[in-house]
């Protein structure tokens, strides 16, 4: 009985870690990055003012206290009730502080520009292409911001929630 | 000791007819354009190699259209491949042939329906022969596809067209249900 008492849910060491991660640089960064998300699979935070993003990879991945020397993910969102469009990356700091973290970007629907962190995380370069190839946000300072999957003349985002898809490519007919 | 044979020993003449060696010539080496594009064409590439070996047949693969009469369109073909495709195909020389192998070939296979970047069928962009029905086929299916095409080859002669020789290979067609029927009533003989 008195085990069962003393037994509280114990805080996942994954949270426990991306609490320190978002303290320091929340610390840095004040009110541009949103409250840490708690959930246990992905803790995540929300870049507030977008036009930080890059300052804030930067720091993330040259603090020393920090070293997210790793993405090993972006990939595309689409909000369309928020008239948004987003990313995620997930970064890791690999064989440093093992810490996991995802950080998560909007920016408008409608000719909405993210600025990109290929130049901080070199994986990020076809990620943020496949996203722009999918979803139609563009990457502010990409060096080779061209689709990756579709063809250059694809109409629409494929992933776009309220994606039709064209009749028409080439005189070839699309839908069946 | 046949006729025939005493013919070729004894006065160095065979008798047939024109059509009879080309088509015999040309069947019993198809070169298949070494291409694959998706599942199929690991399957396609097991039976090209030992197990199965296609070369028992002279089917051989080329790396070049220009050398090829056999497009075996192995696996899916999204829109972006599908010029592609088209290019290849109108590289190769007269008379060519299409084989569409595996579901995704034949009608845009599981992309059916949400698939926006699969072409829904080869054909909507090149006339197919014959299609070899599965996800992904059975080397044995592909054989048996490719003989399809050998017996197509077979039906034509000088003057008419695919369309007809098609229509005499569907004449001579043969149910398998009524084989498989047979082959139980013979069992059950037995």
């Amino acid at each position: 009985m008195s085990e069962q008492q003393e037994h509280t849910p114990a805080i996942p060491p994954a949270v426990e870690r991306a609490r320190v991660v978002w303290t320091v640089i929340s610390e840095k960064f004040g009110d541009a990055v949103s409250p840490l998300d708690e959930n246990p699979t992905m803790p995540f935070f929300e870049v507030a003012r977008p036009e930080l993003w890059l300052d804030i990879a930067l720091f993330m991945r040259d603090n020393p206290k920090l070293r997210f020397n790793y993405m090993a993910c972006l990939s595309g969102m689409d909000y369309p009730g928020e008239g948004k469009l987003g990313i995620v990356c997930n970064l890791e700091s690999l064989g440093e502080h093992g810490y996991t973290i995802a950080v998560k970007v909007k920016c408008d629907r409608e000719g909405g520009v993210i600025p990109s962190v290929s130049r901080v995380w070199k994986t990020a370069e076809w990620h943020e292409r496949e996203a722009y190839d999918m979803y139609g946000m563009t990457f502010g300072g990409h060096r080779d911001m061209r689709r990756i999957l579709c063809p250059e003349d694809w109409e629409g985002f494929p992933l776009r929630k309220d994606y039709q898809v064209q009749e028409n490519y080439h005189g070839i007919k699309v839908p069946y | 000791m046949g006729l025939l044979d005493a013919r070729i020993t004894k006065h160095n003449v065979l008798v047939t007819s024109v059509d009879n060696v080309m088509n015999w010539a040309r069947l019993s080496s198809l070169w298949p354009m070494g291409f694959g594009l998706a599942c199929c064409a690991i399957e396609m590439m097991a039976t090209n190699a030992s197990n199965y070996d296609l070369e028992r047949f002279g089917i051989f693969p080329r790396s070049s259209p220009r050398q090829s009469d056999l497009m075996i369109v192995a696996g899916t073909v999204t829109m972006k491949m599908a010029e592609r495709v088209v290019r290849l195909y109108e590289q190769m020389p007269e008379p060519r042939y299409v084989l569409s192998m595996g579901s995704c070939s034949n009608c845009g296979g599981p992309y059916w329906q949400h698939g926006y970047h699969v072409l829904k069928g080869v054909d909507r962009v090149i006339p197919v022969d014959v299609y070899v029905p599965g996800c992904p086929p059975r080397p044995e299916a592909l054989i048996g596809g490719l003989m399809k095409v050998q017996e197509l080859i077979r039906m034509e002669q000088i003057g008419i067209t695919r369309a007809e020789a098609l229509k005499k290979l569907e004449e001579k067609s043969v149910d398998p249900g009524h084989l498989i029927e047979d082959a139980r009533q013979g069992a059950r003989a037995s």
